[in-house]
């Protein structure tokens, strides 16, 4: 009898009818988001070092701060990885570009005794240079990106060696700490934030102190900060702006999307300059963290990254995925990676499990697609 | 100028209505291959201009050149009474030439609205060099667009990959339609089709036509040709054998007409005149 009725009010009044067809969606939606399995992922794994990791140190404040600095840093990164690989391209030369940005900010500020400032934006000028160069070439043979970019991934490489050992004779370049010793740049991407709340919280006992007495934690990384600023900036653009949809539509089928105006080519060398920029951040912030710039920095960090935005959802073949999932994935990334380190694991279970949760995610996702598609 | 006797093309009494396209003469080479050796034909508002064509017959060279895909070698081509040269399918566009093409209509992994409103997105506000999609509204309209086709749509969120081919035709005709086409070029949108969703398909061509907008509909299935057609340009080689109002031509004359060859004629009408 309610049934009858329930039917009678939906029949008489449409929009009734039409707001609850819009919840029973909103679940199926949900149920459809890229990120659903990052989500899941980041939960499972958050369970399980809670339970196996429990009174090691790893959800201390010094220990939350430890995982979470390495998940911020493969952050960055993997942001510019996704939104790429949504609009259907790879950036193979993130991790070389990673190398040899830090040289950009390390040889001219060391051996041509540049302020700091100017060798930063000379390699971020640099950097977007190169990106452009890698989305022109890509756009104008129509290349697949893999090859062009893997092109890129062993000249930048060999570029970072050869110039470094040509100016230093050596492969590391130290002295960036001192160099950016009060500057802004250097708080910029090796500061801290917020480091009177986390002095209060010691004095609370809060959080533990070190043996001289500061707090475990002083700040919150600028790292961190950048990562949370680049995926917030990330995950607007692609999901609200007009750009995002370009994004989709370059990824999804770049003809049909050039075929409504959609400008495809602008779209692509616009991101393939995003990871760039990413990689360099990157690498100011361990420029400035180390107090060094290292030709063999940043070294498989592309896969990483790839790894970070397929876990997350992102279809290797452009059109879907997401930036919160991409984050997620990074998240995991640095859960696994520390965790395995805090319980004591050997260190080499991490790759492994890597693979396997890289696996489990594509096969994950080819399921998600085929529901989105052909989830008749 | 390449004719047959019934033409009704360009040398025609002059009427008060302006043709939306007029092209004479259209000829395009590729290099050495001549793709079209002199095309004429007009599209009148109101009204569905089938063009048919056995493979290779030009069809395809001919609607990327109205598009504005390829610009001619020569010939006129005169939109609204004035002559015009595209160099992007996007200036087509603009003029009110819209083109929906078989298989890249829509993409499926993508929403119904962000398809719909792919490259002209409604916009409210903006924030440096991001604007942002307004997309309570582009939703609405995408849900509005797709109930007046007959589509019952429970989420305009939801990817295209849900719809069925001919629910995707329509919803690419429909976004065409939205965005002020005045020609809209259908590339064989029935040829992949099932029964019943090429007669969806045919049924809201019928209605887009109503509204005044002139359709080009380019096909091999002379059926549906002449299920929804009012004239009929046939092209062989290149060249426009003719045009011919629906009372000037049979169905029988104008697949004869088609197959142009004669052993296919004949195999034709040993197979009952079913291909």
């Amino acid at each position: 009898m309610t049934e009858t009725s329930r039917i009678e009010s939906t029949a008489a009044i449409g929009a009734a009818r039409d707001e609850r067809l819009r919840q029973q969606s909103g679940l199926r939606r949900l149920l459809s988001r890229p990120e659903l399995g990052a989500f899941a992922g980041a939960v499972l794994v958050f369970i399980f070092f809670g339970i196996t990791a429990h009174g090691t140190g790893m959800f201390a404040a010094d220990g939350v701060l430890n995982w979470t600095t390495v998940s911020a840093y493969l952050m960055v990164i993997a942001v510019g990885a996704a939104l790429l690989m949504i609009a259907g391209e790879f950036d193979l030369s993130v991790g070389s570009m990673i190398g040899f940005a830090g040289m950009m900010i390390a040889l001219p500020t060391i051996v041509f005794h540049w302020p700091v400032t100017l060798s930063v934006i000379f390699a971020f000028a640099g950097a977007l240079a190169i990106g452009f160069i890698n989305g022109l070439i890509v756009i104008r043979t129509g290349l697949p990106s893999f090859i062009v970019t893997l092109a890129s991934l062993y000249i930048l490489r060999g570029l970072t060696l050869a110039l470094s050992i040509l100016f230093t004779n050596r492969t590391i370049v130290v002295g960036m700490k001192e160099a950016a010793e009060g500057t802004f740049v250097g708080f910029l991407f090796s500061g801290t934030i917020g480091d009177p709340l986390f002095t209060w919280l010691a004095d609370n006992d809060i959080i533990g102190r070190l043996p001289n007495g500061d707090p475990s934690v002083r700040g919150i990384p600028m790292v961190v900060v950048w990562a949370l600023f680049i995926a917030l900036v990330g995950h607007i653009v692609l999901a609200r702006t007009k750009v995002g949809n370009w994004i989709f539509a370059s990824g999804g089928d770049a003809n049909a999307a050039r075929n409504v105006g959609v400008p495809v080519g602008a779209v692509k060398i616009s991101l393939f300059m995003l990871t760039a920029f990413c990689a360099t951040v990157f690498a100011a912030c361990q420029v400035f963290e180390f107090g060094s710039a290292a030709s063999d920095r940043g070294l498989l960090k592309e896969f990483e990254a790839i790894i970070a935005a397929v876990i997350g959802g992102c279809l290797l073949t452009g059109g879907y995925g997401s930036v919160i999932g991409a984050c997620l994935g990074a998240l995991i990334f640095g859960v696994v990676q520390m965790g395995i380190l805090f319980t004591g694991v050997p260190n080499d279970w991490f790759r492994v499990f890597l693979g396997g949760m890289l696996l489990i995610a594509v096969l994950f996702n080819n399921l998600i697609r085929r529901r989105v598609v052909g989830g008749r | 100028m390449t004719s047959t006797e019934p033409i009704t093309a360009p040398p025609r009494p002059p009427k008060a209505v302006v043709p939306l396209i007029e092209v004479r003469d259209l000829v395009k080479h590729f290099g050495p291959v001549v793709a079209l050796a002199g095309v004429s034909m007009t599209v009148n508002s109101g009204e569905v201009h089938c063009l048919l064509g056995d493979n290779g017959a030009g069809k395809s060279t001919l609607i990327k050149t109205l598009s504005g895909v390829h610009p001619p070698t020569s010939g006129d081509f005169v939109v609204d009474g004035r002559p015009v040269v595209f160099s992007s399918p996007r200036e087509a566009l603009d003029m009110g030439i819209a083109t929906v093409y078989q298989d890249l209509a829509m993409i499926p992994l993508l929403s119904i609205t962000r398809n719909f409103f792919m490259g002209r997105e409604p916009v409210k506000g903006k924030l440096g060099p991001f604007s942002f999609m307004d997309m309570a509204h582009a939703d609405r309209i995408a849900r509005d667009e797709m109930h007046r086709i007959g589509i019952d749509v429970r989420d305009p969120q939801q990817a295209v990959g849900t719809l069925s081919g001919g629910e995707r035709q329509c919803v690419a005709i429909a976004r065409a339609v939205h965005f002020g086409a005045k020609v809209l070029i259908l590339d064989e949108p029935t040829s992949a089709l099932g029964v019943a969703q090429t007669s969806m398909v045919l049924k809201f061509v019928r209605q887009v036509r109503a509204k005044g907008v002139g359709v080009i509909f380019i096909t091999h299935n002379v059926r549906h040709a002449y299920a929804i057609g009012d004239r009929f340009t046939v092209l062989n080689r290149g060249r426009t054998l003719g045009t011919y109002a629906k009372s000037q031509i049979k169905l029988d004359s104008l697949q004869t007409m088609m197959a142009g060859d004669k052993e296919l004629q004949d195999l034709s009408e040993e197979l009952g005149g079913t291909v």
